[in-house]
């Protein structure tokens, strides 16, 4: 995508919007800081066997017996920088390899809950009617429920488990993209392109789809990019809770269940998993604010 | 306003209904024999099971068995928990007092200090300090709650040893329990010293379940009142030489306020879905704690009757804010 933009942009002497909006991401700081980590966050994840001191699940039986704190701490091993867990695994490794599921968990949420809501707003903007009035209804029903009550609420009924955890998070969000779509869809009906498009023949799948859609995407990908966040957030508090992946599996909330009751013998395996977490939401609440500055024609200077 | 608060009333009244079905549906999807999931017991006799079954009513229609079930939620009726075999209702009316009182101070905590500090944002908008409030709020509104408990409990409890770590009051202390407040309950009660000790119990659930709602508070103060400062009437105000403490405080303040108690108010939801995590923590015995163990109990009931108590709860609250936001704005009353 930026290919494009560059090559574009000598030629027709203006600058595209995606230029547009890279120019004020550049500006805000805070955004380029979310931007910088989430990159970071990503090589992390996908190189995680290459950068990883060790495999999360293997355990030294040194840090079993005598406890190794991180290594600015009297009685640490120089092998394990962050310290090792209760089990004797490498705190690092885990966290690093716990990245992975949080930007998995972040991205399939994301996706789950965004194709939902535009769909459901979609119908309800362009059919209004006896469809809106049920969905939107729906969407009310949704949210006067508090998200992680009504995530708990689906887990249990699910069971426990990360695909489950991804799964009812993903319908809390559904009504936030629902009333988003809704509300684009209806500022850019009656406007002449979509008049003309419909003049031309144009079907109403292709209205939705080609024509009104991409007009739509602004306030969703703002949407989308701060609800990563929260998708992290409440995938973590569900699995410190218990009923999101379980034990071994290096994610970052459940780490921190597991680390609860050692919090005054080994106080590190709790303080970094939750480090790990709050950075990497700021992160994505950093680019999804200088998102919302950018691609907000209101919030302009 | 009457027009607004029946058209306002007529929105809420099928969502409501929608909460119940919810609910009903709800209990149907969890795997397993109907029974089993609602007495709790596993393997019942044959026999046994069609008694149940019946006295239940689950072998009539369903829609015999949803109106029975609305009709008994209109009366208060939630059913009865698997593992006490007390009220859902009853469960859930001695708890609540416990979250609500958590709750009162995590919003009153919340206010007290994002309130002047987004003033002051705003106020000194692109000073130091406005990069300090808006970059803190943000990291608030970021925070794993969970997560900044067990720090403040690492750091106040643990190393210093300043604060108590769990549950409402110490073991030393035996209050009779009158009103649920703890507070005030420690206050009626003989003991000396329990009344202090509640605060002291209080301190850092407060902080944890306030956090974001602070964050939230903060922000949207600063941007409500940069808003306001942009007016008009404040130009007028200034050009007429007032100081800024008086353009600020009457001028500015009072028409930012109504975006923000709003607000406020909507926080009710974020505040319930907080204390989830907060009474866990800090083994607060509220509603939180109680539907995270009914759960883990599978007590599917008390799940089911909590989850349509809190939707209610936040619906009410919502349609007062908004009530009260027509009422303080005919602008929005009179919208169609």
């Amino acid at each position: 995508m930026t290919d494009t933009t560059v090559a574009a942009a000598p030629v027709a002497k203006t600058i595209s919007p995606t230029h547009e909006v890279w120019l004020s991401l550049k500006a805000n700081k805070g955004a380029l800081a979310g931007l910088v980590v989430i990159v970071v966050l990503v090589l992390a994840a996908v190189l995680a066997d290459v950068v990883a001191p060790y495999h999360y699940a293997e355990v030294f039986k040194e840090c079993v017996t005598k406890q190794c704190p991180p290594v600015w701490q009297e009685g640490s091993d120089s092998r394990f920088i962050l310290g090792a867990d209760a089990v004797g695994r490498d705190l690092l490794s885990r966290i690093i390899y716990g990245s992975r599921y949080s930007l998995f968990i972040g991205s399939i949420v994301v996706t789950i809950s965004l194709a939902a809501g535009i769909l459901f707003g979609l119908l309800s903007g362009f059919f209004r009617g006896t469809v809106d009035i049920l969905i939107m209804r729906a969407m009310d029903i949704i949210l006067s429920v508090p998200s992680l009550l009504l995530a708990l609420a689906i887990v249990a009924i699910l069971g426990s488990g990360l695909l489950n955890a991804m799964i009812a998070v993903a319908i809390t969000y559904v009504p936030h993209y629902a009333r988003l779509a809704r509300a684009a869809v209806l500022t850019e009906l009656p406007k002449d392109y979509v008049t003309a498009s419909r003049v031309a023949g144009a079907g109403t799948l292709r209205l939705m789809l080609n024509t009104v859609l991409p007009n739509c995407l602004a306030p969703l990908i703002v949407q989308a990019t701060l609800s990563f966040s929260t998708a992290i957030l409440d995938a973590a508090a569900l699995g410190f809770l218990g009923y999101g992946a379980q034990a071994p599996t290096p994610e970052w909330g459940t780490m921190l269940a597991d680390a609860r009751s050692l919090i005054r013998s080994m106080p590190w395996v709790v303080t970094f998993p939750g480090l790990a977490i709050l950075i990497t939401v700021l992160a994505f609440n950093l680019l999804g604010d200088g998102l919302r500055d950018a691609l907000d024609p209101k919030l302009k200077r | 306003m009457l027009r607004f608060i029946l058209t306002r009333l007529g929105l809420v009244i099928p969502t409501f209904l929608g909460i119940i079905l919810l609910t009903f549906v709800l209990i149907r999807l969890v795997p397993g024999d109907p029974v089993e999931v609602r007495v709790g017991e596993r393997g019942i006799s044959p026999e046994r099971h069609a008694e149940l079954l019946h006295q239940m009513g689950l072998d009539r229609p369903l829609y015999v068995q949803f109106f029975d079930y609305v009709g008994g939620v209109l009366q208060g009726d939630l059913g009865t928990s698997v593992i006490t075999q007390r009220p859902v209702m009853d469960e859930f009316l001695t708890l609540f007092p416990a979250t609500v009182e958590l709750a009162i101070f995590a919003l009153i905590f919340s206010t007290l200090i994002g309130l002047p500090a987004g003033v002051l944002a705003a106020v000194k908008r692109g000073s130091v300090y406005d990069h300090v409030v808006m970059g803190t709020s943000l990291t608030g509104y970021s925070m794993p709650i969970f997560w900044w408990g067990l720090l403040l409990i690492l750091f106040f409890s643990v190393d210093l040893g300043w604060t108590p770590v769990a549950k409402r009051l110490s073991d030393d202390y035996f209050v009779d329990e009158v009103t649920g407040f703890m507070l005030i309950d420690t206050l009626l009660s003989d003991e000396k010293g329990s009344f202090l000790n509640a605060l002291h119990h209080l301190i850092l659930p407060t902080i944890v379940l306030g956090t974001v709602p602070l964050a939230v508070t903060a922000r949207m103060t600063r941007s409500a009142m940069l808003e306001v400062l942009g007016e008009d009437y404040i130009r007028t105000a200034r050009a007429k030489g007032l100081g800024v403490y008086r353009i600020v405080a009457i001028h500015a303040l009072r028409n930012a306020l109504v975006p923000v108690v709003t607000v406020i108010g909507l926080q009710v939801g974020t505040l319930m879905g907080g204390a989830i995590l907060t009474e866990s923590v800090f083994s607060w015995p509220g509603i939180g704690k109680w539907l995270v163990e009914s759960i883990s109990r599978r007590d599917y009931p008390a799940l089911q009757g909590g989850v349509l108590v809190i939707a209610a709860l936040v619906m009410t609250t919502n349609l007062v804010v908004d009530l009260m936001y027509g009422l303080l704005n005919p602008r929005i009353r009179h919208k169609r």
